[in-house]
C-alpha cells in the first residue's frame, strides 16, 4: 500500500486516478498510523511553500515523513512536494523544509532570461545529466520525453542529486534523488503515458505493486 | 525547450459533445470521455471542455462527466462555460480540472479573476476573450460573441493579467469559422501587451495556419481549434510532424 499524504494542500483527484489506472494500491491519508504502515509515501502539493510547510508541521506529519524516509522507505515528492524535501525555500521570505535533500528552493526570476514567461508552464523535454546513472523512477522513460511543468521556483545548489533537468533558458531541476528519496518538479499525473511510466517505476521499487 | 501546445476544444451540451463529430473507431463519437481519450492518445497536449449547457441538470451532468474524464485522461484539462463564482471554480477543480477558463463571468464581475487567482494561483485562471473589430478598435464581446461590451480588448486583458489571470485565450470573432488562418494582427497586439501564455483561437483551417502562427508570433504558446480536429481536416500527429519539420518545437 502506498500512502499519498493528504494534508489539505491541493487536489489529489488526478494523482489518485493515475495510480488507480496503473493498478497501484494507494490510500489518500493524513493518518500517522496509515503512513507508517505504508510501503511507500507520496508527498504531493501545490500552492505556496510557506503554507504547505506550516500545514505539514501543524498536523505533525513533518516528523513522520522524515523518520519514515530516513528508515529507507521510498518517498516521492511531487511539484511543491518535491520542493518541501529540501532544506529551505526563498519563496516570500525564508522557510524551512524537511531537509531530506541538501539544497534550497529559489525563484526562477533573475536566473532565466527575462523574456521567458514565469511560471514555467507546459510540456518540456527531460534531459539526463551525462556521467550519472538513470534514476530508477525513469526505468521506463527515455531522455527527451516530455513532461508537464507548472512552477515559478526551482531547486538550486543540489547538483549531486539532480538526475533530470529541463531547458528553460537554463537547465532547470526536473528530478532529484537522494537514495530512497525522489522528487519530481513536474506533474507525472498530468504527463500522459510518460508520467504514468514514472509512477509505475516508483511503485515497483523494492518489487511491490 | 518548452514545446508549443496543440489544444482541441470540446463543446459539451447535456453531457454530449456537440458539433457533429466524425471519428472512426469510436463506438460513441459524442461521448466526451471517449473523444477526450482519443485526443489524449493522439497527441493533444491539453484538452478544453466547454460547458454550453444552460440548465442546472445539464451542469450536474457536466461535472459528473468531467470527473470521469479526469479519471481516465492524464494530461492537463481546462474547463470553461458557466463559470461565474468561486464556487464554480471549486466545483470543476474538485473533479480534476487543472485550469478554469472565465469569460462572461469575469466581465460581469472582474473581482472573480482576482479572488480565484489568490485562492488557486495565477496558473489556474485562464481568461478567455471573444474579440471583434468595431470601427478599427478591438472590442470584447460577451454572451458567446453576441453582445458588444464596449470594453477595449487590450486594456481589458492587461487589467485581468494585473489581477492574476495566468493565461489568455484570444478568440477572434472576425476570423472564427472562416478557416483562413489565425488573426495574426490581433494576437500580436495581445502578445505585445502581456507576458503570460497566449493561446490562439479562431480561424485555423489547415496545417499551414499553425506553422504561420508559430513562425510569425513566437510568443504565442498554443493553438486551439475544434471542428478541424473533430472532422479530421487536420490530424494532430501529422500536424505536429509538420510543425517539427518547420523548426517548431512540439511534444511527440
Amino acid at each position: 500500500m502506498i500512502a499519498v499524504i493528504d494534508y489539505g494542500v491541493g487536489n489529489l483527484y488526478s494523482l489518485k486516478s493515475s495510480f488507480d489506472s496503473i493498478g497501484a494500491k494507494i490510500t489518500v491519508t493524513g493518518d500517522e498510523k496509515e503512513i507508517r504502515k505504508a510501503s511507500k509515501i507520496v508527498l504531493p502539493g501545490v500552492g505556496a511553500f510557506k503554507d504547505a510547510a506550516f500545514k505539514l508541521k501543524e498536523c505533525g506529519l513533518d516528523k513522520v515523513i522524515k523518520e519514515e524516509a530516513n528508515s529507507g522507505k521510498p518517498l516521492l515528492g511531487i511539484c511543491l512536494g518535491m520542493q518541501l524535501l529540501f532544506e529551505k525555500s526563498y519563496e516570500y521570505g525564508i522557510h524551512e523544509g524537511l531537509a531530506l535533500i541538501p539544497g534550497s528552493i529559489k525563484p526562477m526570476a533573475g536566473v532565466i532570461p527575462p523574456e521567458l514567461k514565469i511560471p514555467h508552464i507546459g510540456w518540456n523535454a527531460l534531459h539526463f545529466p551525462k556521467g550519472k546513472g538513470k534514476s530508477p523512477i525513469f526505468k521506463y522513460v527515455n531522455e527527451g520525453e516530455c513532461v508537464y511543468f507548472v512552477h515559478s521556483y526551482y531547486a538550486a545548489n543540489c547538483d549531486d542529486y539532480i538526475f533530470a533537468t529541463a531547458e528553460y533558458g537554463e537547465e532547470i531541476t526536473a528530478e532529484v534523488q537522494n537514495k530512497n528519496i525522489f522528487g519530481c518538479q513536474f506533474h507525472p499525473e498530468k504527463s500522459g503515458e510518460t508520467g504514468l511510466k514514472i509512477l509505475k517505476a516508483f511503485c515497483e521499487l523494492g518489487d511491490l505493486l | 525547450m518548452i514545446t508549443k501546445r496543440i489544444i482541441p476544444c470540446l463543446d459539451v451540451k447535456d453531457g454530449r459533445v456537440v458539433k457533429g463529430v466524425n471519428f472512426l473507431g469510436l463506438s460513441d463519437v459524442s461521448s466526451p470521455v471517449e473523444l477526450g481519450k482519443y485526443y489524449s492518445d493522439n497527441g493533444a497536449d491539453e484538452l478544453v471542455f466547454y460547458d454550453i449547457t444552460a440548465s442546472a441538470e445539464g451542469r450536474k451532468l457536466f461535472t459528473d462527466i468531467l470527473c470521469e474524464v479526469a479519471r481516465t485522461i492524464f494530461i492537463p484539462l481546462t474547463v470553461g462555460g458557466g463559470i461565474n463564482t468561486i464556487e464554480d471554480f471549486d466545483r470543476v477543480l474538485k473533479c480534476g480540472a487543472d485550469k478554469v477558463s472565465v469569460n462572461s463571468g469575469a466581465i460581469k464581475n472582474p473581482e472573480l479573476v482576482k479572488e480565484a487567482a489568490q485562492k488557486y494561483g495565477d496558473q489556474c485562471v485562464v481568461l478567455s476573450c471573444d474579440i471583434k473589430r468595431v470601427d478599427g478598435a478591438f472590442r470584447i464581446f460577451a454572451k458567446g460573441g453576441r453582445e458588444n461590451t464596449g470594453l477595449e480588448a487590450i486594456e481589458w486583458i492587461k487589467r485581468c493579467v494585473g489581477m492574476g489571470a495566468g493565461e489568455i485565450v484570444v478568440n477572434s470573432i472576425d476570423t472564427d469559422g472562416v478557416k483562413k488562418g489565425f488573426d495574426i494582427e490581433m494576437l500580436r497586439a495581445v502578445c505585445d501587451a502581456v507576458n503570460v501564455p497566449v493561446i490562439a483561437s479562431g480561424g485555423a483551417g489547415k496545417t499551414e495556419d499553425f506553422i504561420t502562427l508559430f513562425k510569425t508570433l513566437p510568443k504565442v504558446d498554443a493553438g486551439l481549434a475544434a471542428s478541424i480536429f473533430h472532422f479530421k481536416e487536420v490530424e494532430i500527429p501529422k500536424l505536429k510532424e509538420e510543425l517539427s519539420e518547420n523548426g517548431i518545437n512540439v511534444r511527440k
